[in-house]
């Protein structure tokens, strides 16, 4: 009886995997968005200021709210609409690695400095 | 035997949140192992299912701890100015290291890195957390689940790495010190 259980919770049908494509591929495009805005402060005095929300972190502050500020709506719009779906999960992990490797790559200052 | 309350901050910091998460790191990659190995008594799986995903939550708990008790209260003391013509920079450490070329570079490229290399830590595994705590049957049939967690905890593990090797090379080069003294124990 345990063994049968166990089988029938071991074939529990899948759910959609859109929810997961979501969160996937907007923790690619949020780690993107911290390297590009860290870029962006870097090389402009103007986006520096206008990143220093909090003066005492100063641009860190703005650098990495705003990047938290860009995952976050863009895995409630993927989230919203891939919810129920099924998608090929295989390229949402090859696109959402090669952003994380971008991103690990251009915080890295003297890569992210030539940029 | 006394601590400064700045010194005590980044203890909680690095040595608190820091280091217990790269230890967890670890922890995770076994347990996600386990959840695709044909070796795991099928009626014990519900209860795995469920640790997977209350393990990453703390890491990402960790995590955000981490990186905000960074960011918040320790960088501000980091990179403090000093005032001008100050000439003892103990208690500046962004600007003690800019002073010296033979540790320059500890600011301009470990630093500069470390603080935002930190901050795909969360994102990582904070995703990894929500994906095993939805998907948690679906991990062990789905290959594909399993890849994008093996990645994220992985690259987690490398971005915190980094981040903790400058955090103790910072506390090696120019620790940050100040604020109120704790006494821990009375000296004879």
């Amino acid at each position: 009886m345990s063994t049968q259980t166990a089988i029938s919770q071991d074939n529990v049908s899948a759910l959609p995997n859109g929810s997961a494509a979501a969160a996937i591929l907007s923790a690619g495009i949020g780690s993107l968005a911290v390297a590009l805005f860290t870029i962006v402060a870097d090389q402009s005095a103007t986006a520096k200021n206008l990143l220093s929300i909090y003066k005492p972190t100063g641009a860190l502050s703005g650098v990495t709210t705003f990047a938290m500020l860009v995952w976050f709506v863009v895995w409630a719009v993927l989230e919203w609409r891939w919810r129920g779906r099924n998608l090929s999960l295989n390229r949402i992990n090859i696109i959402a690695f090669a952003l994380l490797a971008l991103s690990l790559l251009a915080t890295f200052p003297p890569l992210g400095n030539l940029l | 035997m006394e601590i400064t309350t700045r010194s005590l901050w980044t203890l909680v910091h690095g040595m608190g949140f820091g280091a217990l998460y790269l230890l967890a790191c670890s922890g995770a990659i076994v347990l996600l192992h386990l959840r695709s190995s044909p070796n795991v008594p099928a009626d014990s799986r519900p209860a795995g299912d469920r640790i997977l995903g209350i393990y990453l939550t703390v890491m990402a708990v960790l995590a955000w701890l981490t990186v905000l008790s960074g960011t918040y209260i320790i960088y501000p003391w980091y990179r403090a100015a000093p005032p001008a013509g100050a000439a003892n920079l103990t208690t500046f450490p962004r600007s003690l290291l800019l002073s010296n070329p033979a540790t320059r570079q500890w600011h301009l490229i470990g630093i500069e890195w470390k603080e935002h290399i930190a901050w795909l830590v969360p994102i990582a595994i904070t995703m990894a957390a929500f994906v095993a705590i939805r998907y948690a049957r679906d991990l062990k049939h789905s290959s594909e689940l399993r890849s994008a967690l093996y990645g994220f905890v992985g690259t987690s593990l490398f971005a915190a790495g980094v981040a903790g090797f400058f955090g103790a090379m910072l506390d090696k080069n120019a620790p940050v010190e100040g604020g109120q003294t704790i006494r821990l124990v009375q000296g004879e």
